[in-house]
């Protein structure tokens, strides 16, 4: 069981309030979703989460103990993982080292015993190669293991991400926007992918643009806009709340006014 | 094959039918300083190459090791301990100083690394009571014949020297290249590509750069150490920023991605000024030419031009 609670985040960047009073809780076997128009804050809200900003007030606590500040790579060590909106990818290497450096808190760390090739490492090394290949078969990129990362197509690399962030075997794992650029069937693959991790009992928090997948998968929905959290509640409520409706409207309204200009 | 066995039996090819082209003991002492250089430049691997840093002080450490076969067998340390000695101490220093400068990105990283090296050549000088001062200081000689003689091989003083340099070589590229395809390996190579990713994944990235820059420091030091008992003499000049701009230079040229890199670069940079005089007359020129070239020309270095050469001629 793990639950990842936020209270009352608040970050500037000069100027901007990008995020501002926002707080949630995400629990475990469950997809919560966090929307809202480009810019919103989603990104940096993910951000804070894993410890790549430190908000200026507000907490974020896992399973009850404050986390708020601590190292990306400490936080990973409490179980979180996640994926990047702007992929970063190790392109010089393989997709299945990739996915292999997800195993990383998994090894035995030992760089004398690496160095030498000892039984211990080479076993390590054997077990890691397993497990990244059953994480590239689950998001269907088996037959593409031994290709170099960068020759890999951008839906491949979407889920080259995922695998690796799958393969660490997180409690807590951050998508943002994992089906973003792909096409419809990958997409709805991506769709079942996320459902499948939240229902093995992982925490998932999924940053997605593409309302359909939000609304399926979703138990929860946190609407973002400028930086602050304007709705909050499951896919029905959500829809129908009017500050959604207005917040959307406004940008599809937006939208439609340049077409017609255009 | 696996990578470690053909990276194996390639070097231990390569060394063993190269005195095949020696036309002369002279050359064998050639052999060596290519040896010698290699040791350097695969530690080099590791930094550059493996998890993405630029050292420009390297040769302080080098330095370190030369300097500490020099000087400890006065204080009852046989000379061939000296070398462990010096590569404990070499890492130590490097474990020292990492801390703090390895924070730092690009450039600066570079001038606090030069800083080292500067700091190191300066101790050197004016210690003059350890070191010799400036003009250095003459190295115990041990017997490198002695294993030799023992197996009944009749052997001259520069071609044992290249025999035992090579034996070094291979262990020296033989654990490199494990590294390169294992755990802590993979982790330095995430973090070369992208710290973002690495650290999401639970890598240090501050420890795993550390980590490769212990690593490259005991590797020069074990090259120094070699140099000083080869020569028989050392001067602050192993310290020198020029060698540490050799060092960097032999790796680039090579190719900072393979291991096969580092013997391809120390070979055309110890032998170039060897065999031509006018190279050597304008070695520093020289230096900085290859090193522009090679950015412009071909930024992976000779080893993988080398390496898609074959791979075309194959297809
Ligand atoms: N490091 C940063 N420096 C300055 N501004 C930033 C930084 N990161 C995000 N922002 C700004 O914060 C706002 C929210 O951005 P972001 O979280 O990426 O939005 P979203 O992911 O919801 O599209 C944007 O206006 C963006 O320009
Ligand atoms: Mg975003």
């Amino acid at each position: 069981m793990t639950s990842l609670t936020l209270e009352n985040i608040g970050i500037s960047f000069g100027g901007l309030r990008a995020l501002d009073g926002v707080s949630f809780t995400a629990n475990s076997g469950e997809v919560t979703s966090i929307i809202g128009p480009n810019g919103a804050g989603k990104t940096t809200l993910f951000n804070i989460i894993t410890g790549i900003y430190q908000p200026d007030i507000g907490k974020v606590l896992i399973d009850g103990t404050d986390v708020t500040g601590e190292a990306p790579h400490d936080l990973a060590r409490r179980g979180m993982a996640r994926t990047f909106q702007n992929l970063q990818i190790f392109e010089q290497m393989s997709a299945l080292d990739n996915v292999m450096a997800g195993r990383h808190l998994h090894e035995r760390r030992n760089v004398l015993a690496d160095m030498f090739g000892l039984p211990s490492s080479r076993k390590c090394n054997r077990e890691s190669a397993i497990a990244a290949q059953a994480a590239l078969k689950r998001v269907g990129l088996g037959g593409v293991a031994n290709r170099p990362a960068g020759d890999l197509s951008y839906g491949q690399l979407k889920r080259l991400e995922i695998a690796r962030a799958l393969t660490t075997e997180a409690s807590l794992i951050l998508f943002d926007e994992p089906a973003a650029g792909c096409n419809a069937v990958e997409s709805r693959e991506i769709d079942d992918l996320i459902s499948s991790i939240a229902s093995d009992g992982a925490a998932v928090i999924l940053i997605e643009h593409d309302m359909r997948m939000v609304m399926r998968i979703s138990s929860h929905i946190i609407v973002l806009d400028h930086g602050r959290k304007i709705a909050e509640g499951t896919p029905e409520t959500v829809r129908k709340s009017p500050q959604v409706v207005e917040a959307y409207l406004g940008v599809h309204g937006a939208k439609e006014a340049g077409a017609a200009l255009a | 094959m696996s990578p470690v066995l053909r990276a194996f039996l390639i070097i231990s090819a390569l060394l063993l039918l190269a005195p095949l082209l020696f036309p002369s003991v002279y050359y064998y002492r050639i052999g060596v300083l290519v040896l010698i250089n290699t040791l350097s430049v695969t530690g080099m691997v590791v930094l550059l190459g493996y998890v993405g840093l630029v050292s420009l002080g390297h040769a302080g450490f080098f330095a370190i090791g030369a300097y500490a076969t020099a000087v400890l067998p006065a204080y009852g340390i046989p000379p061939i301990l000296t070398i462990l000695v010096g590569a404990i101490g070499a890492a130590l220093v490097a474990a020292f100083i990492g801390k703090p400068i390895l924070r730092l990105k690009g450039h600066y990283l570079a001038i606090a690394t030069l800083g080292f090296g500067m700091l190191v050549w300066m101790v050197l000088s004016k210690e003059a009571w350890l070191t010799g001062g400036p003009d250095g200081m003459v190295v115990e000689s041990i017997d490198v014949k002695a294993p030799f003689e023992l197996l009944g091989i009749k052997i001259k003083t520069a071609i044992a020297w290249y025999w035992i340099c090579a034996v070094a070589v291979v262990i020296g590229i033989v654990l490199a290249t494990n590294l390169a395809n294992s755990p802590a390996g993979r982790a330095m190579r995430a973090v070369h590509e992208s710290d973002v990713a690495a650290a999401s994944l639970g890598i240090d990235v501050a420890r795993t750069k550390l980590t490769a820059f212990i690593i490259s420091a005991v590797y020069a030091s074990v090259a120094g150490s070699l140099l000083a008992l080869f020569n028989r003499y050392v001067t602050p000049d192993t310290a020198d920023f020029l060698h540490s701009i050799e060092i960097m230079t032999m790796t680039v040229l090579g190719g900072a991605s393979s291991v096969y890199g580092a013997l391809i670069g120390a070979l055309i940079l110890t032998s170039l000024p060897q065999m031509l005089t006018v190279f050597a007359e304008y070695e520093n020129m020289m230096f900085g030419a290859i090193m522009i070239l090679t950015m412009v020309l071909m930024r992976q270095g000779l080893a993988p031009a080398i390496a898609q050469l074959f791979s075309r001629g194959r297809k």
